[in-house]
């Protein structure tokens, strides 16, 4: 999956559980700072990534993952 | 006991109900009569001896953002928007009040039971990892109150009754107190409930509290009549914005009413039920009549808690009386929404706070044939119709099983 499919992909899920506007998912953008996504709300968009994209994400990468890029950064080099 | 002296108002008023989605169209429905009682049609239903609930009239869904109310559960979405509602019809928003003088007191019999039987299907079937990383905040009986200080950004103090149908009733009465002892200036408070499930149905049904008159859903409720058997279960939230009274006046609030006075009490004598000759009941409505410096000649009329339980409307009949005398005139509007145990007290108390402004008093829908019951046979229980009369001051009362029994007495502005 393209870089881009991951973050179309991506932004769908965020727009599900946080409400952000798919536009405004892009890679440069910090989950907490620029979206306003709380940490219980990181838990739900992880386990949202494992199910739709087939990757398991351990909790100590969750908190190595701080922007929109880190994610499907993460997505990509993980995915089956 | 001395009164203390700071006077209280009823600045704000909220609620979403069986009988509509907000304060003006349930007051209207209550009025002109009508039922908020249906019968269940999921199959899961078949096998329940009680079939009937109150449902809210308006889905949450319609009134509040999605992605606010996907971390909410439903009893905490309809406080949210009931707390609203009073919130901006108290004006309180923009009047510049300190939030560190802004307290909120919500209650909830149950709490966030559909999150926790949700939950746990989720548990069941897809494992631990699945289950959402908000089921503590959503569950928690705290956490309607927190919903509430969070939407209206209160810093004075988030508070949660839990005493089961008079935990709304509390909600009020520790609100009172919290402006009386000074520990806020404006407090907003009510009562929430939403566990219509079969776990919760399947409990009260098991201990023969629920009315089975599942072929006559709007004639089921029926307190105080002959043929009552049982409560039907209603979901739904109501708040009201408690302030003192001169801040009230200093910034020009329009005031729905006084709330003058409030007592608790506890039974003492029996988990659940309660004191056939309503011993503790009376208590509380003595206890308040005396905080609000009041006798029981100047109370013209009772929202009954009246949950159309056999034992229960005649310990009640009996309290009333004993406390207040049989000139009162008494509405059960339980018979028209159903009841929202944790939200009861709140939403029984709006009406009351509006029976005192219009000058009116709701009507007991279905009291075709009063109970034989002496103290039933000696009260004036209005019916058919609301009644207009002049009206100073109101209780209403609530209890909870558990032995809670309060009591609230409100005026006129």
């Amino acid at each position: 999956m393209s870089r881009e499919d991951i973050q179309t992909g991506l932004a769908e899920i965020l727009e599900e559980v946080a409400g952000v506007t798919p536009a405004d998912a892009t890679p440069e953008k910090s989950f907490t700072d620029d979206l306003d996504v709380d940490s219980l709300s990181m838990v739900e968009i992880a386990t949202a990534v494992e199910d739709k994209f087939g990757v398991a994400i351990p909790d100590d990468e969750l908190g190595n993952i701080k922007t929109v890029g880190d994610a499907i950064s993460f997505i990509e080099k993980n995915q089956g | 006991m001395s009164t203390p002296a700071t006077d209280v108002v009823v600045t704000g008023l909220g609620a979403t109900t069986p009988l509509g989605g907000d304060v003006a169209s349930t007051w209207e429905a209550l009025l002109a009569g009508r039922s908020g009682v249906s019968r269940i049609t999921d199959d899961w239903i078949k096998e329940y001896p009680a079939q009937l609930v109150a449902r809210l009239k308006v889905d949450p869904a319609d009134q509040i953002d999605r992605v606010r109310a996907r971390r909410l559960d439903r009893s905490q979405q309809v406080a949210v928007i009931a707390a609203e509602e009073a919130w901006k019809d108290s004006g309180v928003g923009d009047a510049g009040v300190d939030p560190l003088r802004i307290a909120v007191v919500f209650g909830t019999g149950i709490g966030g039971a559909l999150t926790l039987l949700g939950q746990d299907d989720i548990l069941e079937e897809k494992g631990p990892k699945r289950v959402s990383p908000f089921t503590i905040p959503m569950l928690m009986p705290n956490g309607p109150a927190a919903a509430v200080g969070l939407a209206v950004g209160a810093k004075g103090g988030v508070h949660a009754p839990v005493s089961a149908c008079a935990s709304g009733a509390e909600a009020i009465r520790w609100g009172l107190d919290l402006i009386r002892f000074d520990r806020a200036d404006v407090v907003l408070v009510g009562g929430t409930e939403a566990c219509v499930h079969p776990l919760p149905m399947a409990g009260f049904a098991a201990m023969r509290a629920m009315s089975t008159r599942n072929d006559e859903p709007e004639r089921a409720s029926r307190p105080f009549d002959k043929a009552r058997d049982g409560f039907v279960l209603g979901e739904g939230a109501a708040a009201l914005v408690l302030e003192r009274a001169d801040a009230a006046k200093a910034r020009g609030a329009r005031v729905h009413g006084r709330l003058a006075g409030a007592g608790g009490t506890a039974d003492g004598y029996d988990l659940v039920a309660p004191h056939p000759e309503g011993e503790g009941a009376a208590r509380a409505i003595g206890a308040a009549l005396r905080d609000a410096g009041l006798t029981p000649a100047d109370i013209g009329h009772v929202n009954a808690h009246a949950t159309s339980t056999p034992v229960g409307d005649t310990a009640e009949a009996a309290a009333i009386l004993s406390a207040l005398g049989e000139h009162v005139l008494v509405s059960a509007t339980k018979s028209q929404t159903g009841h929202l145990l944790g939200a009861a007290g709140a939403l029984e108390a709006v009406f009351t706070v509006l029976a005192l402004r219009e000058q009116i008093v709701p009507a007991t829908a279905n009291l075709d044939d009063p109970d034989d019951d002496a103290a039933v046979q000696a009260l004036d229980i209005v019916r058919n119709e609301p009644r207009r009369t002049t009206l100073h001051a109101a209780v209403n009362d609530s209890f909870g099983f558990g032995g809670h029994n309060m009591a609230l007495v409100f005026t006129t502005a």
